[in-house]
């Protein structure tokens, strides 16, 4: 079972404040920590757990600057078996589309029975690479997965719908999965596990070498292209509540009986 | 006459809201662009449906066929691929839904079409036809415009768009012809299952008391549970702390959990999500609590504390008791 897995670093948002920057087309970065997708990093985990139970080998590849090497020293930490990270000025700029166009090429020249990514990433948010990939590379594909079983030439995998309703589906391979949070628990990684895959050669891919013109990709070979960041527009909001502990506990409590019926 | 087509999303007979949100937007859209609106509908014995279609589109595009019964990207890639290929609509409308995530990216590219999945909001009379998404789960809008020129496929949140009641439209249906043949699917649908079925039904409860992300550790989740108990309430929380296996999926709030309508909703921890919102909307009264001052839980809250919620949870737990006690 050879398995290819596409992740990305992102800044981690999800408790930090987000500020827009001078430019206006992007966030403050500074003071941001980045880390692995949060829907890669069970994608990843998915491909070790299957690897170890099936045997072959997990590549894991990424699109981006030599910071990315850190993002994929953690994925070779948690046990995959070569990184691939590409790396061009030409791609600055790549929307999902563009950015699909140059995983694929690197995806052809790699043994694969299964490609995973993860649902979308939790920055640009597209969700839109692993149909695309597909697609580029002619295999059938399923999204949302949250539960799978490889059996002999196939897959079972179960997609989450809305209210708690799952589909299962049955996929011929070679077949592309997008891997949906919560599928596993992603093991964990140590300091000393990442110093042991320091040395490890990390193959850094050009344009050239995957036979993609400099057109082709970047900001002239995508659809989209961001005009602006701006704040979300404010409802009327929450009415904010001061005091002390005590002042507050007693505002909410207050709040809940005039509301809710505290009996 | 130029076209926009929207993809009726329907699932187990009923039409999903999205689909009256996205005919809405779409008839507004057509005003501004000189098109009419269509409808596609695919399935197995959908008359049904393209009847309640019909008021709000110009025309159903009904295309039935045995293999359509239930919702598979190859199939239904096969159909629309024909259909947009033959009728080259201005825009093609599908719902950034668990169907239009996976469908959309593939058939853009198929297509050769330019794709924005998950907008909030489509401006096509600006210098160049564009978008509003969201990054970084909700925390920054983005305007995104096209490089291309039309056709463009965009994939609408649900949610995004209200439904304006509008006088009926023609909606003739027209059925098509099927593209199908008796080729063999590389993907096959087996069945649905009904996932998070628990103890707790956190739907009958009139004060949820939920937990998200911002409790940091499966150890800290007792302290909620109490306070939950101490209100008189149920626990639930958002995403993450199932994902985490924190909380089984039956207490999940959200797009895929449950829909709830408590009649007080106390957020501990919750940046709000849009998957989450959806989910709790319907709550008559939300207090958050949240260290991030713009966290976007705080523009569907009316009431709202910004803190520490390992200081103040502790101290309302031990008011509520009091309170009860009394």
């Amino acid at each position: 079972m050879n398995i290819v897995v596409c992740v990305k670093r992102v800044p981690e948002t999800a408790d930090a404040e987000v500020n827009i920057d001078k430019s206006g087309k992007d966030i403050d970065k500074s003071g941001l920590v980045f880390d692995l997708n949060e829907w890669d990093n069970y994608a990843i985990e998915e491909a070790i757990a299957l690897k170890e139970k099936l045997g072959g080998t997990v590549t894991v590849l990424t699109l981006g600057g030599e910071e990315s090497n850190e993002t994929l020293r953690k994925c070779l930490a948690m046990g995959a078996d070569d990184a691939v990270r590409l790396t061009d000025a030409a791609f600055v700029g790549s929307d999902a589309y563009a950015t699909a166009k140059a995983l694929a090429e690197a995806i052809r020249q790699i043994p694969h029975d299964l490609v995973l990514t993860g649902v979308q990433a939790e920055d640009d948010g597209y969700g839109q690479v692993g149909g695309v990939l597909a697609k580029l590379l002619g295999i059938p594909h399923a999204s949302l997965v949250n539960r799978l079983e490889v059996q002999d030439k196939k897959v079972r995998a179960h997609r989450e719908l809305e209210g708690g309703l799952e589909e299962v589906v049955e996929i011929d391979l070679p077949a592309l999965l997008t891997i949906q949070t919560g599928i596993n628990q992603p093991r964990y990684v140590s300091i000393m596990g990442i110093r042991k895959v320091a040395k490890k050669e990390i193959k850094a891919l050009g344009a050239a070498d995957l036979n993609l013109k400099a057109e082709e990709v970047g900001l002239s070979g995508s659809d989209l292209r961001v005009e602006k960041l701006f704040t979300p527009p404010v409802g009327e909001g929450a009415q904010i509540l001061e005091g002390n502990l005590e002042e507050l506990s007693l505002k909410v409590l207050d709040i809940i009986k005039d509301k809710g019926g505290l009996a | 006459m130029n076209e926009i087509i929207v993809l009726a999303e329907h699932r187990r007979g009923e039409l999903r809201d999205v689909t009256w949100e996205m005919l809405s937007k779409g008839r507004q859209l057509g005003e501004i662009l000189g098109a009419e609106v269509s409808v596609a509908l695919l399935g197995k014995g959908v008359n049904n449906l393209a009847e309640a279609l019909k008021p709000k589109a110009t025309r159903v595009l009904l295309v039935e066929d045995e293999r359509l019964e239930f919702f598979n990207t190859e199939t239904y890639e096969k159909v629309l691929i024909q259909l947009i290929t033959e009728r080259k609509p201005s825009l093609t409308l599908i719902g950034q839904t668990a169907t239009g995530m996976d469908i959309a990216p593939g058939l853009a590219a198929r297509l050769k079409m330019a794709l924005a999945t998950d907008c909030i909001d489509i401006d096509p009379e600006g210098e160049n036809f564009s978008v509003t998404r969201q990054l970084y789960g909700g925390k920054v809008n983005a305007k995104v415009s096209f490089l291309k020129k039309e056709p463009y496929i965009l994939t609408v949140r649900p949610g995004a768009f209200p439904v304006v009641e509008r006088g009926p439209l023609s909606g003739d249906i027209v059925p098509l012809p099927s593209p199908m043949t008796d080729e063999a699917l590389a993907r096959r649908f087996i069945e649905f299952v009904e996932a998070g079925a628990g103890e707790v039904d956190i739907t009958q409860a009139d004060i949820l008391v939920s937990v998200g992300r911002g409790i940091k550790d499966p150890e800290n989740i007792p302290m909620v549970k109490e306070l939950a108990d101490a209100l008189g309430g149920v626990l639930s929380c958002s995403r993450p702390v199932v994902d985490k296996k924190w909380l089984p999926k039956a207490c999940q709030v959200g797009t895929s959990g449950k829909t709830v309508k408590p009649k007080v909703y106390v957020a501990i921890g919750i940046s709000g999500a849009f998957q989450h919102i959806a989910g709790m909307k319907g709550a008559g009264t939300v207090i958050a609590i949240n260290k991030d001052p713009k966290a976007p839980i705080f523009n569907v809250a009316q009431y709202g504390i910004v803190g520490d919620l390992f200081k103040i949870v502790p101290v309302l737990k031990g008011k509520a008791k009091e309170f009860r006690r009394k």
